[in-house]
């Protein structure tokens, strides 16, 4: 048994017994998790964020709207029956840092693209009461006449890049021209999806043709959450990214029930 | 630029200075001679030998002490308490048979699963399997009706309206109002006025492609900008505006020169699409004129001129793929109920 | 006893503990009275102005404030005052202790002031960016290095329990805000940075760190104070020394591994989530361990209870930190968790924990401390004292209160089902049910918040009354 009188009387081995019996638990649970990370495909159908969208997805970080909306559906019956397929652990693989929030003073937006129509979002991020009466959450009319941070985005896409996220040359050297077109009926749509695929949303979003603004880059993320995943072909067993969840192979359940209940 | 966007952009220059201005602030206020009286000679320091250090018997508790003296501070020498000792060995027994049963610890490749053979989504397939069976009869008689049927059968149509209302609440009142009354560019499903439509079909497929969504099938019609294209002149717009605007009153209307030239551009320019009295056009979406329901405004000129000015193409998403087809049959056969249904 | 003054002898140093003390009562304030407004904004949004002062820039001023500002500088001015006192040396490093002070100080500053900017990693209690976290790594390395050093040059060769608790907690914040915060900025001049781990890993990382903050800046720390104010106060020996070895480790230990509880049902992989439930349940011992020996200090002393509000203050702490640390493995369970995660019980518990524990077990020790380190006999007024007592726990009972009662309700919305298998609430429902609650929150933060005022007034008139009597100089150990 240790001598426990030894470790009171030295201060450096009091020190570095502390350290290590505090090092013990964060090694464990999280190291496993880059591990088995390495070892995976990611998920049928994610895709990094275009410039636009990860210029509102900073947009959506500055305003830490996070603090009030999470972006993670549980497997939970009610959570799955409200807000749709419980959130994989793919669908956030490139958020620098996750967002998955832990409040739920607003509704959970995991799954909120193309739920709402765009004018909706303007609407309802530029007053929110004008839209849901009851609502508690801020104005951001501002937004409308702001103008996208663009300039640098390029920068942005190659931080991504070194921290793992697949962005290719041609994207980075197409950054600011991708995101203004994203938004502007003049731009180069199909250079843009040619790069990240034809699901992505290339319209006006804010209705002000001419000007890529905030509220462009904004709500063309929020367009985006949850749409990457094809469900109705998603087959939980089949898909290796969800091992992270099940690690071995269930039999197949039983048909899941009515979506949407 | 906004001064408000300057300030935005400039955020980074802007918090450095004034944290340093701050910060200056304080450092000089702080080190400014003050005539407060010296307080460092106060807090000696014992000396060596100046604090009692040997084990004695604590009156009060009759325990001895540890011996050690911190500035007065001493320790009785009392053993753990049993209970404490006890529950802490029960919560560690608790943690190591779940460990057993579930899935808890990493191993190469992978992670113990647990002799139960547990994960959250076998759970949750099981909660949702229990609202299945008390829902099967009758999603399975949904799934096989037609909406009429569905709308003939008294419990169904029961079972159907509750479960589209339910539906309604969690997706539609942010658009369509709590009370599905609408808002201003969100139609009121209350009242008898139909866009696209007000039988079962037509609200069932107005829900499943959308107006002007994504999905490929979707409902779609675009009015032209008359204004912003230059079809009208600003003039010409003012007059039809009114004309439509007045276009409820029928033979009450006040009829002036405006009113009477309004008439003409109408005839010449709306009705293809609004039909000769305004009487709307379900296929193409194009909302009727001759009653006081109004969409965007309530029916105000400024309103008015806007929607022919820059022409509204309003969008409503389409949930096919989102929900299942008999949610949206469920969900047609409620809308439908609220009145004005066809 | 040896007599009176010797002149020659060397002091502790008090004057770098009187200004951490001071920017403690500062923040405090601060960090307090923006807790109460945005707790006003969510019952009455129209107090939310573009685009500065909405309730998202404005909850880390207050979680910051509070934290760091109110919370970190307690802990320094405490640690500092406690080190000397029972090492019986003077404090290490003169000038890097001013080096300390005043680059926390500007880091809380640089952090507050960004987040109204919009500079914000979005990350909880990590919200400042990459600059600010640098400057922190060098100023908190200086405070290990100081407290470290001090513990060094001790003359009594036997390590305090309360230093222990102190150096480990000053220890551990330093490897979790660095792992926590390991991120590429966008360019050297710009604010904006990317975290290094993303989605799983980094939602793993966070509530690491998220829940050890806690852990150990907001428990291990305050355990520090605790068992040296308490059995000050008191004039009773520590309870069982066996017990606060064994509870030591263990809460050291198990206390990291908790992180995981906070993201129960997500798709944080299942054997991760039974690691953080089931150690979490391990830790309601080890945590009842500093309850216990603080209270059961007053054993054989109960009478002292009656008439000392500051000793009342340091029990009901404890009480509260009893009841916290109760709650918290409950929480922990996956099953509760699945109705209190995301809903308001959870802030309930958090400020049951931070106001019931941290606030009054720190307003129980800065009572202690401050006619110490300003040489006055006693505070200015101890009616004052127990006033703010009863008016503070108040605040905290309607606060908690309201907390439970909108925590369970949402939880109970949301999850039921009418006889046809259907969802009976929409969320909007949910918003508005929880709005009396959000008032009533509002009022009990007014309530603490009073109390914080009257603390000020009372160890303002103690600082600056100079007919106030001195303490008596010559009585040796006595404080």
């Amino acid at each position: 048994m240790i001598n426990h009188e030894k470790i009171e009387k030295n201060s450096i081995l009091l020190l570095v017994l502390a350290i290590i019996v505090v090092s013990i638990g964060g090694m464990v649970e999280i190291l496993p998790l880059f591990r088995m990370e390495t070892v995976i495909e990611p998920v049928k159908g994610i895709r990094p964020y275009t410039p636009l969208e990860l210029a509102g997805q900073n947009i959506y970080i500055r305003e830490n709207c996070a603090v009030c909306h999470s972006q993670q559906i549980r497997s939970l019956r009610d959570d799955v029956t409200r807000y749709g397929h419980y959130s994989l652990a793919a669908e956030s693989m490139y958020d620098h840092p996750f967002l998955w929030g832990s409040k739920r003073i607003g509704p959970d937006l995991a799954r909120v693209g193309g739920k709402y129509s765009d004018a909706w979002h303007v609407a309802h991020l530029s007053n929110p009461r004008s839209v849901v009466p009851e609502s508690v959450m801020p104005n951001f009319s501002f937004l409308m006449t702001r103008g996208a941070d663009l300039v640098d985005i390029a920068d942005h896409l190659r931080v991504l890049r070194l921290l793992g996220v697949p962005y290719t040359d041609d994207m980075i050297a197409n950054a600011y021209n991708d995101g203004i077109s994203q938004a502007r009926a003049d731009g180069d749509a199909p250079g843009l999806k040619k790069r990240y695929g034809d699901k992505v949303n290339v319209r006006d979003f804010d209705g002000q043709p001419n000007f890529v603004s905030e509220m462009d880059a904004l709500i063309a993320y929020l367009q985006k959450l949850g749409t990457d995943v094809d469900f109705t072909t998603f087959d939980p067993n089949m898909d290796p990214r969800d091992q992270l969840v099940n690690p071995v192979p269930e039999p197949a359940p039983e048909p899941a029930p009515e979506k949407g209940k | 630029m906004h001064f408000i966007d300057w300030v935005s952009n400039s955020s980074g220059i802007i918090v450095t200075v004034i944290f340093f201005t701050v910060f200056l602030g304080i450092a000089i206020w702080a080190y400014l001679p003050s005539n407060k009286k010296n307080l460092e000679d106060q807090g000696m320091i014992p000396f060596k030998g100046q604090e009692k250090t040997a084990k004695e018997k604590d009156e009060l508790s009759g325990v001895e002490t540890t011996g050690h003296n911190w500035d007065g501070i001493k320790e009785l020498n009392k053993p753990i308490p049993r209970w404490w000792l006890i529950v802490f060995i029960l919560a560690i027994i608790y943690a190591i048979g779940y460990w057993v049963l579930y899935p808890a610890w990493p191993v190469p490749h992978g992670n113990s699963r647990g002799e139960l053979h547990w994960n959250e989504h076998k759970d949750l397939a099981k909660e949702e399997s229990e609202i299945a069976a008390i829902q099967e009869k009758n999603l399975a008689r949904i799934h096989t009706s037609t909406l009429q049927q569905i709308q003939d059968d008294k419990d169904l149509y029961e079972f159907a309206k509750d479960g589209g209302a339910a539906v309604f609440k969690q997706n539609c009142i942010v658009c369509h109002g709590s009370n599905a009354t609408g808002g201003n560019g969100f139609p009121n499903l209350v009242d008898d006025d139909w866009l696209w439509g007000g039988k079962l079909e037509d609200i069932y497929k107005t829900i499943k492609v959308g107006i002007r969504s994504t999905s490929p099938d979707t409902r779609t019609s675009q009015m032209p900008s008359f204004g912003r294209d230059g079809i009208l002149t600003p003039a010409q717009i003012q007059d039809v505006a009114e004309f439509v605007q007045k276009l409820h009153l029928g033979d009450k209307a006040e009829i002036t020169p405006a009113y009477t030239r309004g008439k003409d551009i109408y005839a010449a320019n709306c009705t293809v699409c609004h039909g000769k009295n305004g009487d709307g056009n379900q296929a193409l979406g194009a909302p009727r004129h001759n009653d006081d329901i109004w969409l965007y405004g309530n029916g105000d000129m400024k309103s008015i001129v806007d929607s022919i000015t820059n022409a509204h193409a309003g969008v409503m998403p389409s949930w096919e793929g989102r929900l299942s087809d008999d949610t949206i049959k469920e969900l047609a056969i409620y809308v439908h109920s609220l009145g004005g249904g066809q | 006893m040896t007599s009176s003054l010797n002149l020659t002898s060397p002091t502790y140093n008090y004057k770098i503990v009187r200004m951490f003390t001071l920017a403690t009562l500062a923040w405090a304030v601060i960090g307090m009275s923006m807790g109460l407004f945005i707790a006003l904004q969510l019952s009455f949004p129209l107090l939310n102005f573009e685009e500065f002062f909405t309730f998202g820039r404005l909850r880390p001023v207050h979680t910051t404030g509070v934290i760091f500002g109110f919370a970190g500088n307690a802990l320094i001015a405490t640690s500092f005052f406690v080190v000397q006192r029972t090492c019986r040396v003077r404090l290490w490093g003169e000038k890097l202790a001013h080096f300390v002070f005043w680059g926390y100080q500007a880091f809380v500053i640089m952090a507050v002031t960004g987040y109204i900017f919009g500079i914000n990693q979005s990350k909880e209690y990590a919200e400042p960016e990459w600059y600010a976290d640098l400057w922190l790594v060098v100023v908190w390395v200086s405070y290990l290095l100081i407290f470290v050093m001090t513990l060094k040059k001790r003359t009594e060769p036997h390590i305090y329990v309360a230093n222990w608790f102190y150096m480990s907690f000053i220890a551990t914040i330093a490897i979790l805000h660095v792992v926590n915060n390991l991120a590429v900025p966008v360019s050297w001049h710009s604010t904006k940075s990317y975290s290094v781990a993303a989605g799983v890993q980094s939602a793993m990382i966070q509530w690491w760190y998220g829940h050890n903050a806690v852990g150990f800046l907001l428990t291990a720390g305050f355990l520090g104070m605790m068992y040296y104010f308490v059995p000050k106060q008191a004039n009773r020996p520590i309870y069982s020394y066996r017990l606060s070895i064994i509870h030591f480790w263990s809460l050291i230990f198990i206390y990291i591994w908790a992180g995981p509880h906070h993201l129960l049902y997500t798709s944080l992989p299942d054997w991760v989530q039974t690691l953080g439930m089931t150690f979490s349940i391990m830790l309601w011992m080890p945590s009842w361990g500093g309850m216990l020996n603080g209270i059961m200090t007053l054993n054989g002393a109960w009478h002292k209870l009656r008439e000392d509000p500051i000793l009342q203050f340091l029990i009901i702490a404890l009480a509260f930190y009893g009841m916290s640390t109760f709650e918290g493995p409950v929480l922990a369970i996956k099953e509760v968790n699945a109705l209190a995660h995301y809903t308001d019980w959870i802030i309930g518990h958090v400020h049951s924990g931070a106001l019931g524990w941290v606030a009054f077990i720190t307003f129980g020790s800065l009572y202690n401390m401050i006619p110490v380190l300003w040489n006055r006999q006693s505070m200015y007024s101890i009616r004052l004292i127990s006033i703010h007592l009863w008016v503070a726990t108040l605040g905290i009972v309607l606060y908690i209160t309201a907390m439970w009662f909108a925590g369970i309700t949402h939880g109970l919305m949301a999850r039921e089902y009418d006889a046809n298998g259907f969802l009976v609430h929409s969320f909007v429902e949910i918003v508005q049910a929880m709005h009396p609650f959000y008032v009533m929150r509002a009022l009990g933060g007014v309530f603490f918040l009073s109390g914080m005022l009257i603390m000020i007034y009372n160890c303002w008139k103690t600082i600056t009354d100079d007919s106030l009597p001195v303490r008596a100089v010559g009585k040796g150990t006595a404080a």
